[in-house]
Parts: structure tokens; sequence; C-alpha cells
């Protein structure tokens, strides 16, 4: 039963650890985009 | 985005019936004796090994229709299958050996089948370490993607390891030939746990695919600036 517990343990941490790691990378990179076409915005209008 | 909210709800729901199917609708092995119970790795094992089965097939495919076409959205499917490929390799590795200790008291013995799928594995860890050390974009596609085509070989060999020699692994139950064969409940089971890993593949994909043409999106809006005088981290 331990070893059991262990394999399906192991596979769902490492999978959401996978899933939250791209989310935060993508948040990461909108948050990027955002500013970098503000500022492309605010080179435009100077 | 609604498409991919629909496939995180679909596979979601897969899975927990893949779940249900896993610890209450399937049987308990019986030969096994009073460890039996292990036997329920062996759905998620096979699940994630048939998903690095597609996900080097997936790399395969983008690789040649990358070098027929060259577009950096055939690198960009190539690469991440490769990585969902690595991963999906990972737990099969890891299922697999966490099995073994239980059922023959070690953790690793090099047979074909699993030293096969084990080169399988490092092959798909070298094309993501190929890609890092690649500086230009397009020396880096291609080369991968002759690397990628190179991967897939592996799949047929590991695939018929444990038919072409004897090994430590497993006979085959499914298309093993005379003999062969699983418990209807435990048959049905493996299907639903399969179509689950195939759905949560193609959803972590998309989603992979996304993040890559996002990055893409940073780098040229840098470079617009880089080209106005600006220089931008």
């Amino acid at each position: 039963m331990t070893y059991l517990f262990a394999a399906y343990t192991i596979i769902w941490v490492v999978l959401f650890l996978y899933i939250f790691n791209l989310s935060k990378r993508q948040h990461k990179f909108h948050e990027q985009v955002t500013r970098l076409e503000r500022l492309i915005e605010n080179r435009k209008k100077s | 985005m609604k498409s991919q909210n629909s496939l995180a709800i679909l596979t979601f729901v897969l899975m927990l019936v893949a779940l249900y199917a896993i610890f209450i609708y399937a049987p308990t092995e019986r030969t096994m004796g009073p460890i039996g119970e292990v036997q329920r790795i062996f759905y998620f094992h096979v699940s994630s090994n048939w998903t690095t089965f597609l996900a080097t097939f997936f790399v395969f495919l983008n690789s040649i229709l990358f070098l027929m076409r060259g577009t950096r959205e055939l690198d960009i499917r190539a690469a991440t299958a490769a990585e969902l490929g690595t991963i999906f390799g990972a737990f099969g590795l890891i299922s697999g050996t966490i099995w073994a200790k239980p059922i023959w008291g070690i953790w690793w013995t090099w047979d074909a089948r699993l030293t096969s799928f084990f080169l399988l594995w490092l092959i798909l860890i070298g094309y993501q370490m190929l890609r890092r050390v690649v500086d230009s974009p397009g020396q880096r596609a291609r080369l991968s993607a002759v690397f990628g085509i190179l991967a897939a070989v592996d799949v047929p060999i590991v695939y018929m390891a444990n038919r072409w020699w004897r090994t430590q692994h497993p006979a085959p139950v499914i298309a093993g030939g005379a003999g062969s064969g699983l418990d209807r409940q435990m048959a049905l089971t493996l299907c639903i746990t399969m179509v689950a890993f195939t759905v949560l593949y193609f959803y972590l994909w998309k989603l992979r695919c996304e993040l890559e043409r996002t990055g893409d999106t940073v780098e040229a809006l840098q470079r617009r600036l880089q080209t106005q005088g600006l220089e931008v981290r």
C-alpha cells in the first residue's frame, strides 16, 4: 500500500508543480507584454 | 482560451473517473498475493508510457513538417511535445521502479524493455539540452528537428523489446498473443486511464505552446523597442 501511495503521490505532485510553473511563467510573460506595449505606446505619443 | 478551459474541465473530470476506476471499480490482482494492490500502479504506468510514445510521435511528425516548411509554429509544437514526453517518461520510470521493488525485490534491472525506454527518455532530455546550447534560432530548430526524427526510431524498439527478447519486464498483456489478456474490468479501467492521459497531454501541450508563443511576442516587442534605441529587459 505504501508503494501504491508513493507512486500516485509523486506523479500528482510533479504534475501540479509543472502546471503551477507553466501558469506562473505565462502570467509573468503577460505582464511583460502589457508593460512593453505600454512603453511602445508612450514612445509613439512622445 | 475558452477551448483551453473546456479541455481543463474535461481533463479534470476524466482524471476523477480514472481514479474511481483504478481504486474502486478495478478488481485487485490475485496472483501477486497480499501485495496485489500494488498492481494498481499499472494503470498510471502504462498510460504514462503510452503518452510518452504519443509525445515522441508528435516530435517526429512536427520535426518532419518543420524540415519541409520551416515555420516557427512547427518548431514550437515539436519542442513542447519533447518536453511533455520527458515528463510523462519520468512518470513511467518512477511508477515502474516503485512497482518493481515489492514485486521483483529490486528497483531496477537493465533488461531490454527497461533499458530501451530509459534510452528514449535520455534522448528526449538530450533533445532539450541541444535546444539550450544552440544560440541561433534557425540552427537550433533544424538540429533539434533532425534529433527529434532520430528519437522516434527507439519507440518501436521499446514496444517490441519484450516480444523480441526474454525480459524481466512482464510479457505484454495487450496484443501479446496466446495466453495474454486482461480482466474485462481491468481492461476498461486501463482504457479510461489512457484516454484521461491523452486528454491531459493535449491540455498541457496547448498550455505549453501558448507559453512559447507569448515568449516570442515578448522577444518581438523587446526587439522593436531596441530598434527604437531603448534597452529593455
